[in-house]
């Protein structure tokens, strides 16, 4: 059953832009891939962010931020999964997020970083790739 | 190491989380997990929310939380919304509106997606209820997906029912069909502060005073009016008095028995669709995709007719004698 179950994931607009037509479109491409997707809306903390994360057991997590607080924003989400013993959730970011940022915030544990005009399909089979298969059956 | 279900029942959250998460996957060792949970449900007052797309579920259930959390209640939340019937794929939005409540511990929201269920909640709604009961929530609310007029199976689901409409939907010819409006123990009529409300709430009235237990029940026992209630978000009105009707819904059905009759008739629902998707496992693994195509052929072709087919299937899974 594990191997056919639907994928889900958190699609979370953290910060304070109201811009979510990106999150909207990623939201849907991965529902058409066969997703279950959880929309969350804009002006999420980082503390809702991850309660969300945890109350519906996703697969992953997507974040799209605009503002450019993404260096306060995903440090304190990392911080705040890990707080929470959450270790098998896979975190990944889009939005505006300058080059010379990037290396740091591979470095929290993000594991994907998606500008302006990345394909939904390097998206989806990125998500597809890096969930972590074996999570129903390793301990919570 | 607890195992989950004795963690869940410890009041671990992620272990509740991940039980879901197998539940919604019929995964094996879920169904030995509910087992012994079962024994701990039982004790949570379970309130379904239904109504058309837009009628207002989502919002007027983060009322409905909102005014419980300072009732100091533990409440959960099971919010269902349309698989896609094309890839499997769902967009589940329900926490949109419920945004305020997020970062509660005391509140926990789970979104399900239907997964090909009709009747308006999805096939494991009802166990993932009894997972929440079992860790403690009580109430727990079921929103189902947004209905027409034939989805009625949250009533096999929820104890109380809500039937939620917005202003200007329908006219009285609606409110006289048969279907979801039969199953309403209390009528909302939401967006109050929207023209036409008032007219909605008379209609609905109307169809009330029709109802022939109004008139011939036993006036010795207990009897619920179902009330007609207008409620406004935006103006935060008609709330207080909802949850009111919700609880007072409770004790009427446990002072008029009807909690037990309720609670049998759902057993009853649930025994027998455990059964009915037991047998289509069994169907599944009898017939090879391949023999069903040439099945279906010979019926589409008229070499066939569906019930001999279905005859031969019921004997091929031991259902029937041949």
């Amino acid at each position: 059953m594990a191997d056919t179950r639907p994928i889900r994931v958190l699609v979370a607009k953290p910060g304070l832009d109201g811009h979510d037509r990106g999150a909207k479109v990623i939201a849907r491409a991965l529902r058409d891939a066969g997703m279950e997707v959880i929309y969350t809306g804009i002006r999420q903390t980082p503390e809702m962010i991850v309660e969300a994360a945890i109350q519906e057991d996703v697969d992953a997590i997507l974040m799209s931020i605009l503002s450019g607080a993404h260096m306060a924003i995903f440090p304190k989400v990392v911080e705040l999964l890990k707080q929470n013993g959450v270790d098998d959730v896979l975190v990944a970011a889009g939005g505006i997020l300058p080059d010379e940022d990037i290396p740091a915030i591979k470095a929290m544990g993000i594991k994907g970083c998606f500008g302006p005009g990345t394909p939904t399909d390097d998206i989806i089979a990125f998500v597809r790739a890096n969930i972590k298969s074996d999570r129903l059956t390793a301990d919570v | 190491m607890q195992n989950l279900a004795e963690r869940l029942l410890s009041g671990d959250r992620r272990a509740l989380a991940r039980m879901v998460t197998l539940i919604e996957n019929e995964s094996p060792q879920a169904r030995r997990y509910l087992a012994e949970l079962h024994q701990h449900a039982g004790k949570a007052h379970i309130v379904g929310v239904t109504g058309a797309p837009g009628a207002g579920k989502s919002t007027l259930v983060t009322h409905i939380v909102r005014e419980l959390r300072r009732r100091d209640r533990k409440v959960g939340v099971v919010a269902v919304d349309p698989t896609s019937p094309f890839t499997g794929g769902a967009i589940l939005g329900d926490r949109i509106r419920m945004m305020e409540l997020a970062g509660d511990p005391n509140v926990f929201i789970r979104s399900m997606a239907s997964r090909g269920s009709l009747g308006g909640l999805s096939a494991s709604t009802r166990d993932v209820v009894r997972a929440m009961d079992a860790a403690g929530y009580n109430p727990i609310i079921i929103e189902t997906v947004g209905t027409g007029q034939a989805e009625v199976e949250v009533m096999r689901a929820a104890q109380t029912v809500l039937v939620v409409s917005a202003p200007g939907m329908g006219d009285e010819v609606q409110a006289i069909k048969a279907g979801i409006l039969e199953i309403a123990d209390i009528f909302v009529v939401s967006k109050a502060d929207k023209p036409g409300a008032d007219q909605t709430v008379a209609e609905l009235a109307m169809l009330l005073s029709l109802d022939p237990n109004r008139r011939l029940h036993d006036k010795s026992k207990p009897y619920w009016r179902i009330p007609v209630l207008k409620t406004s978000a935006i103006k935060d009105q008609g709330i207080t008095q909802l949850v009111d009707a919700i609880e007072q819904h409770r004790e009427y059905l446990v002072e008029s028995g009807m909690l037990a009759h309720r609670a049998q008739r759902q057993v009853r629902s649930e025994v027998e669709a455990l059964v009915v998707h037991a047998v289509m496992n069994a169907l599944r693994e009898e017939l090879t995709e391949d023999e069903w195509q040439k099945l279906l052929e010979d019926i589409t072709t008229r070499e066939r007719d569906p019930y001999s087919v279905a005859g031969e299937l019921q004997e091929r899974i031991g259902l029937r004698k041949s």
